[in-house]
Parts: C-alpha cells; structure tokens; sequence
C-alpha cells in the first residue's frame, strides 16, 4: 500500500516536472521578445534591456528554468507581462468559479452517467437500454460548445422572449452571497459539463454491470434468495466501482478542456477564461501558471483516485 | 466470432440452397465480404455509412455548391445577406441556410468547413493510429525497459491537460492547420497505443511467434508479418473512432480561436463568430446548421465505429470497451 502510493506520487511529480519542462522551453525558443510585450512596441532598446533585467531574461536558461520551478514550487509564478499582477492572485481570485464548475458537473455527471448505465444494463435488450444507449451515443458525439449554446437559446432565450426568465444568460454569483442564486447561474454550465461526460460513465457502467452480472457469484447470490436490488446494489455494483474510479481519474484532463470551452460559452470568468484570454494577450507567465495549476489537479486528482482506488480494491493494497 | 460466423455462413448456404434446388452449394467467403455482409443488416450503421458518403461528396463538391449558389465563401454580400439594420437573413430562396453576421452565405461556408473537419479528422486519427500502433507494439512485443519507458510515456501524455498545453502550443506558433493537426495527434495516439499494447503483448506469447522465431524470423518480420495482421481488426476499429473525437477536438480548437484562422470557414469557427456578441441568440441558424453539421458527422462516425466494431468481432460486444478503459496499476 505505502509502496503504490510512493510510486504514485513519484508519477505525479514526474508529470509535473516534465509539464514545467514543456511550457518552460516553449516559451524559451518561441519567437517575439517578451520584453517587447512588457514593454511596449515603440519602447527604445536601452529600456527593453532593463526589463529584461528586471525579469531576469538575460539569464543563462537553466539558471532561469531553476529560479522559475523553486519560485513555482512556493507559489509565486511571476508577474503578468501585461499589467504587472501577480499570476498567482489573478489565478486565486478567479478559482471558486472554475472550483464551483467543477464540483457540480462532477455531481451532475455520476449522478446522471451511473443509474442511466445502471438501468441500461438491468434491463437489456429492453426500451430502456435503447433509451440508455441512445443518451450514451447522443452524449459522445455532442460538442459541448453546441450543446451550451442550444441550452442557451432553449431555456434563456426563448423563455425570456416569451415573456420570463427561466435561467440567467450567463455569468456567475458567489456562493457566500446567495447560494441559491449561485446555483442558479450555475444550473446551465453544470448540465451541458454534464450530459458530455455522463455519456462515458454511463457506457462503463452498462458495460461492466453487464459482464458481472454475469458472473458465477452473482448467480449464488441470486440463489441464495437475495433481493434483486440488493444483488445489483450490494455484490454487483460493488464490482463495478472500481473501474468506474479508476475512469474518473484519467477523464480529468477532459474534464479541465470542458471546463474551458463551457466558460467561453457561458461567460463565466473563471481560470480557463483567463488562459484564453492570455493566449490574445500574449501574457507568457499566465499561461504556464495556468497550464502548471491545471498539471497539479490533475496529478492530485490522480492521487485521490488511487486512494481511493486502494480503498476498494483490497488486491493493490 | 466462430459462433456468430457459423451461423451466418449456414444462412447463407440455407438461401443457396434454396435457389439451387437439390444440390447444396457451399460458397465460402472471405472475411471482408462477411464483415460487410453484417454490417449491411445494421440499419443505422448504413445510414450511417451512406451520410459519411454524401458528407465527402458534399465536402469534395464544395466548389460546385459556390458555383451553384454564386456565393463565395469568404465574400459578403451586404446588400443581399444582411437586413437593413444589419442584421443576418434567415434562411430564404437566395440563401437556403440563411446569411452570418458579415452578409456570408452560411451553406456555403458549412461545405468548405466540412473540409476542414474530415481532413482533419481522417488525417489526424490515422497519424494518431500510426503513432500508437507502432508505440503499442514495440512495448508489447520487447516488453522490459521498453514497456516501462513506452508505459509512462503514455501514462504522461494521458495525465497532462492536454488543451491547456493546446493553447500554450498556439500562442507561440499561432494557430494553423498542421498545428491543429499535430496538437491532436499528439494527445490522442495513446488511446490507440494502449489497446495495440496489450494485444500485442499476449499476441508474442502465442506459439505461431514462437514458431516463426524458431524458423529464424527476425523481430522485423515477426512484428510486420505475423503481429500486424492480427491487430488488424482492432486498428480498423479504434482508428473510426478516433475520428469523431478528432473532428470534435479541431471544432473545439477552433472555437476557441486556437484552430483555423478566420476568414478561411471551420464549423468551430462559424460557431464561434456565432457565439460571440450572442448573435446568434437573434439569428437561430447561425448555430442549428454548423451544430447540426457538426454532431450529424460525429454521430455518424460513432454509430459506424461501433457497428464496425461488431461486425468484425461479434464476440467482442462490450469487451472492447472494457478493455480500453482498464489501466494498468502500479
């Protein structure tokens, strides 16, 4: 158990290191002059040079790579080229949107992926299953800035030129302030987040329930004179959260490139509207603050998943 | 599949024979003919199959739907496409799919974006397949260190945001076609990679490798003549089903202006420009046809990657699946 972990960990730090490896270089032996953009275009040579003083850009490139990862491994990721703001505090403020996405599509998503697959594979070959697998086919194939923007136009806009406002047209209220409200606003990017995703779990689930359910201890059990329900809850669902945990981890990272497409849609100010806007802007550190906060959740993601992986599945332990 | 297979094959004989009269006549089949044979009794995956069909033509005809409609794809046409307050048309005689924000016929520019999206799909999934093909193998069949190094090159590449790095990639080189192209092959390949690498890896164990490297067969020659063959069923399958995920990545990328650059039509970028000042909450068809477009051709490669999948391994319902989603631990 200690051992997997510790190899876990070593993982996440590789990835990590090899993240910053990534941006890092990018940026170094991309084109355009980073002082420029500090600058300004018009700004004389002997200015761009003190800037590049100043950011430390003069530097030997290992030397410039080791302050760059001991300063991000204490959470200082620099300044903004564009208006001097520390990376950092303009990530921080604008994590409990993304947090607030992410922790409802994450609900919406199992709570809406697991029974779909749940009801699939309890009844095969039925209506039911068609209608399962329907919503399964329907969910990988949509985009989900399509989806958004038909959710947008469906339950925002035509309801307000009929004459009431179903849901907002965007944009986010903190939850400290009026948690219903917060919800609210979030009603629309937690279903479109959702429905894309739900479709793999439901498909994981249908499949794996399908084959356990097909097994010699699920027949004992069937035998012993359990009740259906407890059957599929107890021994066969049993079986097949392990998969479906293992799945959460490694769809983390799609979930970071959902989250970024349904805060475009939405209008949400959140972290992966700040990369896109860095990305127009130029703004170098941002984007490899981005790019490394989204690497550590995940790696940390992973981490919990394989806790609780571990908690499940007494043979990695 | 022996079981499915023999059933079918005594179909056939059964319908053979009932022509034939008397005599029974045994045709035997090749194993394309007999996917194809059970892929046709797939309702959907031919419907399927027949609109990836019309998507080409409509896409390769895309000149000859500029000629028919006399609209350019990048020309505006102000005083036709756009309302006096300068608004888009809807949908009319002279614009079937209505006018965009800048007076452009939208049919028109949905045939050129469906260029984009097939050429980058098609072309990014079988780069992607050739990569993780060849990643799969080589850790599968030498397995040892080479397994390890592949192992956690592919567990990096899966554990990384991939359209974060996607955006850091497309502001130091811009966005373009073969960036595009590259960024999607380049976090996809391991889906495939994967799956070829266990296959591969229970494929070398078999006795015919045996028996060929007994008869002197170099790793080459056993790996091209003897192993590839046998993955052929699963490269065909994953690879139409790394299309849908690539024509869906390229729109994404595009959408969030990382992708084609505008004025040159993508699906992802007309709902983009669509999305941008909500326009299209005025302008309905700015979003319904590129959308529809959109999830009609990732549907369609869906539907036909899982009839396929099927078709050429009956026994191998649901299994598939499973067996992708199954990581190694540890």
């Amino acid at each position: 158990m200690i051992s997997f972990l510790i190899k876990r960990l070593t993982f996440g730090l590789f990835v990590l290191l090899s993240l910053s490896l990534f941006v890092f270089f990018l940026f170094f032996v991309a084109p355009g002059d980073p002082a420029r953009v500090v600058a300004g275009d018009k700004a004389p040579e002997a200015q761009l040079q003190q800037v590049r003083e100043n950011l430390g850009l003069d530097r030997p490139m290992p030397e410039q790579y080791l302050r760059f990862v001991t300063r991000a491994a204490q959470g200082d990721l620099g300044f903004s080229y564009r208006n001097r703001q520390p990376v950092t505090d303009l990530i921080v403020r604008r994590i409990p949107v993304t947090v607030s996405l992410v922790f409802g599509g994450v609900l919406f998503w199992l709570a809406l992926g697991v029974p779909i697959g749940i009801i699939s594979a309890r009844n095969p070959g039925t209506w039911k299953d068609r209608l399962g697998q329907v919503f399964i086919l329907l969910g990988l194939s949509f985009p989900t800035f399509v989806l958004g923007m038909l959710a947008l136009y469906t339950l925002y806009f035509l309801p307000r030129t009929a004459g009431f406002t179903l849901f907002p047209p965007g944009g986010y209220a903190p939850f400290l302030e009026n948690p219903a409200k917060w919800a609210w606003h979030l009603a629309l990017p937690w279903t479109t987040l959702a429905l894309v995703v739900a479709a793999i779990y439901a498909r994981l689930t249908r499949g794996q329930l399908l084959q356990v359910l097909g097994e010699d201890y699920i027949r004992t059990a069937r035998a012993k004179g359990l009740t259906e329900r407890r059957v599929v809850y107890r021994h066969g669902m049993r079986a097949t959260l392990t998969p479906l945990v293992t799945q959460l981890g490694a769809d983390i990272a799609v979930l970071l490139g959902g989250v970024i497409v349904i805060e475009q849609v939405f209008g949400l100010q959140g972290v992966g509207a700040l990369a896109v806007q860095a990305v127009q802007n130029q703004d170098r550190p941002i984007i490899i603050g981005v790019v490394m906060l989204g690497g550590l959740f995940i790696v940390t993601t992973n981490l919990i998943v394989d806790l609780l992986y571990a908690a499940l599945d007494p043979r990695v332990r | 599949m022996g079981q499915f297979q023999t059933r079918n094959q005594k179909a056939t004989t059964e319908a053979e024979t009932a022509e034939a009269g008397d005599a029974p006549v045994v045709v035997q089949r090749s194993s394309a003919s007999l996917t194809f044979r059970r892929l046709a009794r797939d309702p959907a995956s031919v419907i399927a199959f027949v609109f990836i069909i019309a998507l080409v033509a409509f896409a390769v005809g895309a000149p000859l739907v500029e000629a028919w409609t006399g609209h350019g794809p990048i020309e505006q046409y102000r005083e036709t496409a756009l309302s006096p307050v300068g608004l888009p048309v809807g949908p009319n005689a002279e614009f079937l799919l209505g006018g965009d924000q800048l007076g452009r016929d939208v049919l028109v520019r949905i045939a050129y974006g469906a260029r984009v999206s097939l050429l980058v799909g098609v072309l990014a999934s079988l780069l992607a397949a050739t990569i993780g093909v060849t990643v799969g193998m080589l850790a599968g069949y030498f397995g040892g260190w080479v397994d390890v190094v592949l192992g956690r090159l592919m567990d990096l590449v899966m554990s990384v945001p991939f359209l974060l790095c996607a955006l850091a990639l497309v502001s130091v080189f811009g966005p373009s076609l073969p960036l595009s192209v590259s960024v999607i092959v380049f976090f996809s390949w391991t889906t495939i990679g994967r799956v070829i690498r266990a296959e591969t890896t229970s494929l070398a164990r078999r006795e015919f490798v045996q028996a060929s490297r007994s008869l002197g067969a170099g790793h080459g020659y056993i790996l091209l003549r003897d192993i590839l063959p046998n993955l052929a069923l699963t490269i065909i399958i994953y690879t139409t089903m790394l299309i849908p995920n690539a024509i869906v990545f390229e729109a994404t990328l595009s959408y969030l202006g990382m992708g084609i650059v505008p004025p040159t039509p993508s699906w992802g970028g007309m709902l983009a420009e669509a999305g941008a000042n909500s326009i299209y909450l005025v302008a309905w068809w700015l979003v319904v046809f590129p959308g529809l477009a959109l999830l009609a051709s990732t549907l369609a490669f869906n539907i036909l990657g899982d009839g396929l999948r099927d078709a050429l391994d009956p026994s191998a319902r649901g299994r598939a699946v499973l067996r992708k989603k199954k990581k190694t631990k540890g």
